[in-house]
């Protein structure tokens, strides 16, 4: 049996985008797995008894390595801000290329603790900086001081002792280029680098926490326990700045949404699902169910979604365990066409996630397809005629083409660069200045603007010919004709909409890094936890590819 | 040391600043980035170019021909750039195509570069007395090493050159018999075995 692949024209809605969860494909899951086999090591720990100095972490293999700077620094309460805008942070971060000597340390010293205003170097592949949860970083140390263990439902309820509040890569404030690493076989997967490094961010929060504890108290403190550590992660709060990737980068979001596709795909067409396997996705779904209730969120937005998620999840779990039988025919195909009819767009993609749990060998090829090499496509095809622009835009925009721009509400947003932070933001055009310095990011109206052009254009007039008289179309011919290879490169959604919701971006990009527990502050950032449950760097050898649904908390 | 992805965002908000549309601005961020990578001195030119723009005034040449002649100012490298790399598959038909008086030939030059890769042929770029090939996008070469690149460059050629070797035929046929040394005579016996198909093939 043959099954289609899904259409982008439902599947890249902002709504069922922003409905996405981790999977096996997540960059966070498939970091480790590519790691598992790499020498772990904590290089420098010179902290002094408050835990702060400097520390390195590496991971080795044969000659390469990748090490961990991470500078902890003391900071008063009122300067400590998950916002962009801030300019300390309790501790920052590198990733180094290589093993950094003392001059090495001493240059990142003055750097990687400025963050944005910075230098770094092309010795460098990655920046973050981190804020501590006071109360539970707080918290952790006054008991394991007293020779106890943390508060379990404390620790439950924010699930993290440090908050990364930016992960930087490519090329940033001077970071190393992709090209200089591209042709390195273990980062063949976006953002690996990036995975790594808040994977080590993590185990540096384990260890400073313990280092302070028994400062404080070197007879009685005890060590956290390693059960608890496993089952905290790193918290992250992302605001706009990860919305314009997204839409800047088509071809990559393609392969991404592709491979998810492509795997959905060929589950959906296996005749005969082993009985272990069944056994597998069913355990997944039960076991999720404390991860969902485990979601803390003011937002009642999410709140809701989180409901629905729920509801659905549970009724799903009462068919498959009691109303379905996987010894029919294409079993998945059979889940699957069930979603679509009974369950919310949450609980169909969330089931979809586990759905590849059992099938590595769908999903480990399907990794290394998730890169992109951009260039390749940036070169508009001049040859080619206003007529075939004409019907790619017909057949691959069609949604968009239906929206009406003369109304003011479909055109009330628009995306803008900040002078203050050189970030994106998103405002209303009728009530703020700055319309006229807006970033091509509304692509919905650019290409209906293009396709109103293309009515009254000759057929076979040439895109060069047509390009000499319509420069300020070119981004969008560019986006067209990239789509026409690539089905699932743009969403197929309004972005300057008053109804846009930005985090639906957000959550997108984030649910591909492996996040969990997303928990909206607003309609434009977002909190979510890394890592929660995963192996610690010295369990990576042997561990359980499914812990993201086995956590505690 | 500034990364090539901090010199391709500048360049394009520079050129969108500058009144470009978006999409040329795009386009002329790779190219900054392409003559950075390859040791050329893109943002030195292009900000030099946005400054003199200010107060001068340049011709957009939209239909590229065999011979090209401004009416009166210096041809835009970024508009002549742009069209060149959108007509290549037309002007690839000319062979050689000539141009007076381009502004900052430099930025010119990342066009060519693309052009060559489109067409699959090397491209040879030159005025005055210096040369530039353009290797199907892969580096450029010259003979232009640590000189200043002139604001406009008066008589300029672009030749299109065929894909042809860069050697005799007779040297060739030297090394040819050279690599023929690593080769093992083959006996019956090994016509017999080492090799996949058969000796006849009827069936």
């Amino acid at each position: 049996m043959k099954v289609e692949l899904r259409d982008p024209n439902v599947i890249m809605k902002l709504s069922r985008l922003g409905s996405f969860h981790q999977s096996k494909l997540s960059f966070l899951r498939s970091f480790l797995s590519e790691f598992k086999d790499w020498d772990y090591k904590r290089d420098v720990f010179n902290l002094d008894k408050d835990g702060f100095g400097v520390a390195v972490y590496s991971f080795k293999k044969k000659e390469r390595v990748y090490s961990l700077v991470c500078f902890a620094n003391k900071i008063n309460d009122d300067d400590r801000s998950d916002r962009v805008i801030a300019t300390k942070w309790d501790a920052a971060f590198t990733l180094h290329d290589g093993v950094p000597d003392i001059k090495d340390i001493e240059r990142l010293k003055n750097e990687v603790p400025k963050q944005e205003v910075g230098r770094l170097s092309y010795k460098e592949l990655t920046l973050s900086r981190a804020n501590k949860s006071v109360r539970m970083f707080n918290h952790v140390v006054e008991s394991l001081s007293n020779g106890s263990q943390p508060n379990l439902e404390l620790l439950e309820k924010v699930g993290y002792l440090y908050r990364t509040t930016a992960v930087y890569g490519s090329g940033k404030f001077g970071l190393a280029d992709r090209f200089r690493i591209k042709n390195r076989e273990e980062i063949n997967g976006p953002f690996r680098l990036e995975m790594m490094l808040v994977y080590l961010v993590r185990q540096f929060t384990f260890d400073q926490v313990n280092h302070v504890a028994k400062s404080k108290n070197p007879k009685k403190a005890v060590k956290l326990d390693p059960k608890i550590c496993k089952n905290l992660g790193i918290g992250n709060s992302t605001g706009l700045g990860m919305a314009p990737f997204i839409v800047n980068h088509p071809t990559l979001l393609n392969n991404w949404i592709f491979c998810r596709e492509t795997a959905l795909k060929k589950i959906r067409e296996i005749k005969i699902v082993k009985i272990q396997d069944s056994e597998l996705f069913k355990s997944c779904v039960r076991n999720s169910i404390k991860n969902i209730t485990s979601w803390n969120t003011e937002s009642e937005y999410q709140l809701k979604k989180i409901n629905h998620l729920l509801r659905d999840v549970r009724k799903f779990l009462d068919f498959v365990e009691n109303k379905f039988s996987f010894e029919t025919d294409y079993p998945f195909n059979k889940i699957y066409l069930w979603l679509e009819k009974e369950a919310c767009e949450e609980c169909i993609e969330y089931i979809v996630s586990i759905m590849m749990e059992p099938f590595g060998e769908i999903t480990e090829p399907l990794i290394k397809k998730m890169s992109s090499d951009e260039e390749k496509y940036f070169n508009i095809p001049t040859n080619r005629t206003a007529g075939n622009l004409k019907s790619i835009i017909e057949a691959k925009y069609k949604n968009i083409l239906e929206i009406d721009f003369e109304k003011q509400t479909n055109f009330k947003k628009f995306w803008f660069i900040s002078k203050n932070k050189e970030e994106p933001r998103l405002a209303d055009r009728f009530e703020e200045q700055g319309s006229e310095l807006e970033q091509p990011l509304a692509i919905a109206r650019d290409i209906k603007k293009l396709y109103n052009k293309l009515l009254s254009t000759k057929k076979t007039l040439r895109i060069d010919k047509f390009l000499n008289e319509n420069s300020d179309l070119r981004h969008v011919v560019r986006r067209a004709f990239i789509i026409e290879k690539f089905p699932y490169s743009e969403i197929q959604d309004n972005t300057i909409s008053e109804n846009i919701v930005p985090i639906d971006m957000l959550r997108l990009k984030l649910s591909f890094f492996g996040a969990l527990k997303f928990d909206p502050r607003s309609d434009k950032w977002l909190r979510i936890c890394m890592f929660q449950g995963a192996p610690l760097p010295n369990e990576l050898g042997d561990y359980d590819e499914q812990w993201v649904y086995k956590s505690h908390s | 040391m500034k990364s090539l992805s901090e010199i391709e965002t500048t360049s394009k908000r520079a050129s969108r600043a500058m009144g470009f549309s978006w999409g040329v601005a795009e386009e002329v961020a790779k190219g900054i980035r392409l003559l950075e990578f390859f040791g050329l001195p893109g943002i030195k030119n292009l900000n030099q170019y946005y400054k003199d723009r200010d107060n001068r005034n340049y011709e957009n040449s939209k239909i590229i021909k065999k011979n090209n002649k401004p009416n009166k100012l210096p041809y835009c490298p970024i508009t002549l750039g742009v069209s060149f790399l959108d007509q290549i598959k037309k002007i690839e038909k000319f062979k050689k195509c000539t141009f007076q008086k381009i502004a900052y030939p430099i930025l010119f030059l990342p066009f060519l570069s693309r052009s060559s890769e489109i067409i699959g042929k090397k491209l040879l770029f030159q005025f005055d007395k210096n040369e530039f090939l353009l290797n199907f996008n892969v580096n450029i070469s010259s003979n232009f090493i640590r000189k200043k690149f002139p604001s406009i460059a008066k008589k300029i050629e672009v030749n299109f050159l065929d894909n042809k070797d860069s050697f005799t035929g007779t040297e060739w046929k030297n090394l040819y018999k050279l690599s023929e040394d690593t080769f093992v005579e083959e006996t019956d016996s090994l016509k017999q075995g080492a090799a996949g198909a058969g000796l006849t093939d009827n069936d």
